[in-house]
């Protein structure tokens, strides 16, 4: 019972995710795709809560729907020309890329469904936040501090790009 | 644990942020010393890497063994000889010359942290820290519309074939239930004794991960971002992302495909076997068409990836020794290629092939240099080249890949017309107007080094070939 409800929770986020990810990439109007891409990043943090990764779930929401998707709309809303306008979304090649997309699609699909995966029968036991806290500075320090360099290269690189001189 | 085997890596960070700070107090014509800097710190960043023992850190994630000392050595060469060339080229550059120095150097410690990657998330983040100063890099002539165009394609691709790459390490993590190389090769034995075949979703996976790899190699069919990259980058940025770039997807790809994919049989040699073949006759052939040098290196640096393939295929000690030997020599040759170039550039602002004409009357030594880079990516014999090649295609011999080494071969002599092609214009046609090409010092060394890396390994490669097959060692095949 409790399987068949969470299964059914799955697929209204998974259905959302899809349906909203769809309007991103072919609305016209700019605003209203940022506007979907939040609807998008937010099912996708009800995924991660299906799965009790109560950690990952809230970043999720304080980083993609908190921080970056209101970037953008701040973008797009300082941007005359794109705010309230229509922006063509597709150009000549979208029937090549559907044909690909879908055969890409297919191909997963077929490949995934016939593997034997993983699973594991257990939870971590508590909250995630302590065993992902642990992990990130112990084992996976070394890639968690290589990030931050990652961050100061980015930084210093989108400086040197957007500078006007 | 000893920590001091990070040491090389930590050592070159924190000299970048020593030279993006010292950027503030250098002044505009002052700049030049901050290159001067840069190489200082790779100096001391090889001594350390040779100081320093052999080890690991984190459980394996960070492992220091001879291949990746190999590497870093080629990652750390590369980068001198790139900043070195780039002290003299930083007139072209008008903004931000001390940045350039030190995005070359955050883009080395990224190669040198891959190159040490035994774990696939630190693999992808240093992966990141390659990547990103190079996008930068790339575009860093803003102003030109063409090196614009580089940094945008390179970035968008780029960013595309990270996601490809994640999505890879995603299966494999769901098929396994670890990221580290070593533990997934064991856990596929393990299940495949078990359960039996894990089915196509290990496949999909290694599919995504030659894409990922692919892209970083510009190895056919994932190169079309080579050639426009090439060409609207800042030439040394081009002469770095065409052999830094290309060693640490290399031995990203050598990593994981002989720590933890070289399992059991699902054909994954006959796939690689036929890029290798595909970029190798794709590449030559193209670039016999191409009228601009940097797109001509363009495709055959995409076509000498294919050679290095060649040597990987054979999964075989002398295949791994022979693909680090290569690398080595061909790192000498084509920077040095790019490195007359750019000399050439500056003073002539073309990068043309037919601006080169009579270049060997008013400039008989870079010509003479510029006739010996080439003939070693030829694979003339007593070059470099030509000792690498031969092992290479030695190496897949022995295991009977004969249609590859044919192909190899044929190809190797179609390259040879379009590096004529070059030599011909500078030796036998005649250019009243030609000018004599003046050579600040900086490229002066990195001429130096390249032309005797060329020479001493073609004449002497025991020595080098000592040090490869040790690199070839750290597998089991």
């Amino acid at each position: 019972m409790e399987n068949g409800i969470l299964a059914l929770v799955f697929y209204i986020f998974s259905g959302i995710i899809v349906g909203s990810g769809i309007m991103v990439v072919t609305l016209k109007n700019i605003f209203h795709s940022a506007l979907f891409l939040v609807l998008c990043l937010f099912s996708v943090a009800g995924i991660y809560i299906l799965l009790s990764a109560e950690f990952v779930a809230a970043v999720q929401v304080l980083i993609y729907v908190g921080a970056i998707t209101v970037l953008m709309i701040f973008a797009i809303m300082l941007t005359a020309q794109l705010y309230s306008t229509s922006v063509r979304q597709s150009n000549e090649q979208v029937i090549p890329g559907i044909i690909i997309v879908v055969t890409l699609l297919v191909v997963t699909l077929v490949a995934l469904s016939r593997t034997s995966w993983r699973v594991v029968s257990q939870g971590i036991e508590g909250q995630t936040t302590i065993s992902i806290g642990k992990a990130l500075l112990t084992t996976y320090v070394l890639p968690f501090e290589v990030v931050s360099l990652v961050l100061i290269a980015a930084l210093i690189g989108a400086i040197i790009i957007a500078r006007k001189e | 644990m000893n920590f001091s085997i990070i040491l090389p890596e930590t050592f070159l960070f924190l000299w970048a942020i020593l030279i993006f700070v010292s950027d503030f107090f250098t002044k505009e014509e002052k700049k030049a010393n901050l290159g001067y800097l840069s190489l200082l710190g790779i100096l001391v960043s090889i001594f350390l890497l040779f100081s320093t023992g052999q080890g690991e850190l984190f459980g394996k994630v960070y492992s220091s063994d001879a291949l990746s000392q190999f590497f870093k050595m080629v990652f750390l060469l590369s980068s001198f000889l790139t900043i070195s060339v780039s002290i003299d080229f930083s007139s072209k550059i008008q903004r931000h010359k001390g940045e350039f120095f030190a995005l070359i150097l955050v883009s080395t410690v990224g190669m040198m942290l891959l190159s040490s990657a035994r774990e696939l998330i630190f693999l992808y983040v240093s992966l990141e820290l390659v990547t990103i100063p190079l996008y930068v890099l790339a575009a860093y002539l803003k102003p030109d519309p063409k090196s614009a165009e580089a940094g945008l394609k390179y970035m968008l691709l780029g960013a595309i074939s990270s996601a490809i790459l994640l999505y890879g390490i995603s299966l494999i993590y769901g098929i396994t239930g670890t990221t580290f190389l070593n533990e997934i090769k064991t856990r596929l034995i393990v299940d495949y004794l078990q359960i039996g075949p894990i089915g196509s979703g290990l496949f999909l996976s290694f599919i995504f991960f030659i894409a990922g790899f692919g892209f970083k190699l510009a190895l056919v069919p994932f190169h079309m971002w080579a050639p426009d990259v090439y060409e609207g980058a800042p030439t040394p940025v081009t002469a770095f992302l065409s052999v830094g770039s290309k060693a640490a997807g290399l031995v990203a790809f050598l990593r994981v495909f002989f720590d933890s994919f070289l399992v059991y049989n699902f054909d994954w040699v006959t796939i690689m076997a036929t890029l290798a073949a595909l970029s190798m006759i794709i590449g030559n052939i193209v670039a016999l068409l191409q009228t601009n040098i940097k797109r001509m290196l363009a495709y055959s640096s995409i076509a000498q990836v294919g050679y290095i393939l060649v040597g990987m295929v054979a999964i075989s000690e002398r295949g791994v020794s022979s693909v680090a030997f290569y690398t080595l020599a061909y790192l000498f040759a084509n920077i040095g290629a790019f490195v007359v170039a750019i000399a050439f550039e500056l003073q002539t602002g073309s990068s043309e092939i037919k601006d080169y004409s009579g270049l060997s009357r008013t400039s008989p030594i870079l010509s003479l240099m510029m006739m010996i880079f080439l003939l070693s990516l030829v694979g003339i014999p007593p070059l470099a080249g030509f000792v690498g090649k031969y092992f290479l295609f030695a190496a897949a011999v022995e295991k009977n890949l004969i249609w590859l080494v044919v192909i190899a071969v044929l190809t190797s002599v179609i390259s040879l017309s379009y590096y004529v092609g070059v030599l011909k214009e500078m030796y036998f046609r005649k250019n009243e107007e030609q000018v004599k090409i003046r050579i600040p010092l900086g490229i002066r060394i990195a001429l130096l080094i390249c032309i005797i890396g060329v020479i001493l390994i073609g004449l002497f490669p025991n020595p080098f070939l000592d040090f490869a097959s040790q690199a070839a060692l750290v597998f089991k095949y």
